[in-house]
């Protein structure tokens, strides 16, 4: 493993968990007004993804989408503020956890409705073409969404079509409390690839190496003009659903502890130490950096201006450059 | 000035935009190199090739959200839906995402895109290829819904879409595809939500929607052999609604109905109704009436199909009560 690949990614995760941790504070505090979907356990796959894309490469992405934003560029400040409600926020108050936008870096926005992410990805994936650009869109979603027409119909769009696009299906066993295993005639979400003939990679969605070789294979495929990718990451949310739900008579403890055993970041952690890849000195240094920075931007989130009340009405239609 | 079919005309200004921007392309169900089933897009695979002109998989829900993703990626996609039925399997992606888009991005993402298609009562279409959605649409914030009734206007109004940011739903009434018409030579736009005074008059306002804005001028026509001088208005878009040359309409005439193929409930009609009532009452020298579609789904065989939708007999006869309440 390469040290500086290997300590970003690192790195990267841990913006995300801490991210996380605040806002699941947070919320208790009343600071957040609505719904949080924490990503918490499954962000090797945003950041072993996220980790090959340039800004002008876009994401799109589902209800549980802190992650994704974090690991596509949007700044944990940004991220806070949209959540507490602040005219800082990434979509300035208009859209809390499920509607995280932020173009500017290729957050082309998280969404409230499971399935679409998929098909705008292919969208992306059409516009890349049309004007021949060298870009690749991604579409994160969960196993959940895998059982939504939007699944069928936009890879099969994106298969005929030849798109320049990543299928990045988070399996984490739930669609919100109703197991995967139940829903699905062949909870091997992966060989539905082959229904539309195009390869399906089966991950270790808790292996943040292994996450960022697959989808490092997947995105050459996409810019080498061959096609799109599914990939299914097997992973685990190990907090509930959404902040605060009733997080029982569905999964067992025994199962959440053990999938707690294998959390990504600390798998990462050991792998890098077990190979002398970096040191605790480095581990130090980014958890200080991390921690420094994530408490820093929900102070300034938690401080800055409400939105004005007259300007809901604004952007329903287009204003103008 | 030329005459055009309405079905030429819409054709003129996709090909003539889609010269002069690169990211246009068209989508949807045979409109490759069979060039529509409507020959909507006859003659444009062969000057844009099969990208620009991308013919689809029956994934209705597929290709909209497709076409969503693409105009927030700096494309301007054309859904070419045939019947407008079909778009209904894509409500979800229209109402939810399309609509939504510039709102949830803080007005950062543009939504430039139009999906058209025919809708009406005719022909013994039947009831999955007869329906007119322009009152479920226009109560979507985010959606431009236009309805152009003459060459001129459909040709006008592609442009305007198709050169905007805003999506677009433009209905095409399936009776007006084949009408001719004067359309203006040269690069011309017509704006949305201003209404057409189709015809002049001062006893009556009648004001129909696509197909049935011919259908009362044919019936001012009648009328007009009795000393009966009916005005008809064409809003050309339902939203946005000029409501103002409605207004300014009753204020001449004190008398108003308003004539559609669509359904009365919430509907088109009743939305009209209310804003004169709120804003034109004291012209009002009649109650305003409604002459809509049965409230029922299409049915196919002729005198089934003749019984729930408007006629010109039964607008005419309708107008001319009204004139003597």
């Amino acid at each position: 493993m390469e040290k500086d690949t290997g300590l970003l990614l690192y790195r990267n995760m841990l913006l995300i968990r801490m991210s996380e941790e605040r806002l699941a504070q947070s919320r208790q505090a009343g600071l957040v007004y609505g719904a949080c979907h924490t990503y918490v356990g499954e962000e090797a796959v945003a950041t072993g993804v996220c980790a090959h894309l340039t800004q002008a490469d876009m994401v799109f992405s589902t209800h549980r989408g802190h992650g994704h934003a974090l690991a596509k560029g949007v700044s944990p400040f940004e991220v806070m503020a949209e959540l507490y409600g602040r005219e800082t926020g990434c979509s300035q108050g208009r859209g809390g956890s499920m509607h995280l936008f932020k173009p500017e870096v290729g957050l082309m926005g998280t969404s409230g409705i499971v399935g679409p992410c998929i098909l705008q990805a292919a969208g992306a994936g059409y516009t890349f073409k049309l004007l021949g650009k060298p870009n690749v869109a991604v579409a994160f979603f969960g196993d959940g969404a895998s059982n939504n027409g939007a699944f069928h119909e936009g890879i099969n769009l994106a298969a005929i079509y030849k798109l320049p696009v990543l299928f990045v299906c988070e399996n984490n066993l739930y669609a919100t409390e109703v197991p995967s295993a139940y829903a699905s005639g062949n909870p091997d979400i992966y060989q539905r690839a082959i229904g539309y003939g195009i390869p399906g990679v089966k991950v270790d969605g808790n292996d943040a190496w292994a996450m960022f070789l697959a989808a490092g294979e997947a995105v050459r495929r996409a810019r080498a003009g061959e096609g799109p990718t599914l990939i299914e990451a097997k992973t685990y949310r190990t907090r509930a659903h959404s902040e605060g739900m009733r997080d029982v008579g569905y999964r067992t403890q025994e199962e959440v502890e053990a999938w707690k055993a294998r959390d990504p970041i600390k798998l990462l952690r050991d792998r890098l130490m077990g190979e002398h890849v970096a040191d605790e000195d480095d581990i130090d240094r980014i958890h200080n950096e991390v921690g420094a920075l994530v408490l820093d931007d929900h102070n300034h989130a938690a401080s800055s201006p409400m939105p004005k009340g007259q300007d809901a009405l604004r952007h329903v239609y287009f204003e103008g450059a | 000035m030329k005459e055009l079919t309405y079905t030429v005309a819409a054709r003129e200004a996709l090909d003539e935009e889609m010269a002069r921007d690169p990211r246009i392309f068209v989508m949807g169900e045979g409109i490759g190199k069979r060039g529509g089933n409507f020959n909507t897009t006859l003659g444009l695979y062969e000057k844009y090739g099969p990208t620009r002109l991308c013919d689809t998989p029956i994934s209705e829900r597929g290709f909209v959200g497709l076409a969503v993703g693409a105009a927030m990626s700096g494309s301007i996609p054309v859904i070419d839906f045939m019947m407008v039925d079909f778009i209904l399997d894509a409500m979800g992606e229209i109402i939810n995402q399309m609509a939504k888009m510039q709102y949830m991005s803080s007005g950062r993402l543009r939504m430039p895109m139009v999906l058209r298609g025919c809708i009406g009562i005719g022909g013994a279409a039947a009831t999955h290829h007869s329906g007119s959605y322009y009152s479920i649409f226009s109560n979507i914030p985010g959606l431009r819904v236009i309805v152009p009734t003459t060459p001129a206007d459909v040709k006008g109004m592609f442009r305007t879409a198709l050169r905007g940011n805003d999506p677009v739903i433009m209905l095409e009434h399936k009776n007006l595809l084949s009408n001719k018409g004067p359309v203006p030579d040269g690069d011309y736009t017509t704006p949305f939500g201003q209404a057409r005074i189709a015809r002049a008059g001062k006893h009556v306002t009648a004001v129909g929607v696509a197909l049935t804005v011919q259908k009362c001028l044919q019936a001012a026509d009648q009328l007009a052999k009795q000393g009966i001088e009916v005005e008809v208005i064409d809003p050309r878009s339902t939203s946005p609604l000029d409501i103002a040359t409605i207004l300014q309409s009753v204020k001449k005439t004190g008398r108003l109905m308003i004539v559609d193929d669509a359904f009365e409930p919430c509907g088109f009609g009743a939305e009209v109704s209310a804003q004169v009532g709120t804003h034109g009452f004291d012209d009002l020298d009649a109650p305003i009436r409604r002459l809509s579609g049965a409230f029922a789904p299409t049915p196919y065989s002729p005198p089934l199909e003749n019984e729930i939708v408007p006629s010109v007999e039964r607008i005419a006869a309708a107008l001319g009560e009204l004139v003597k309440e």
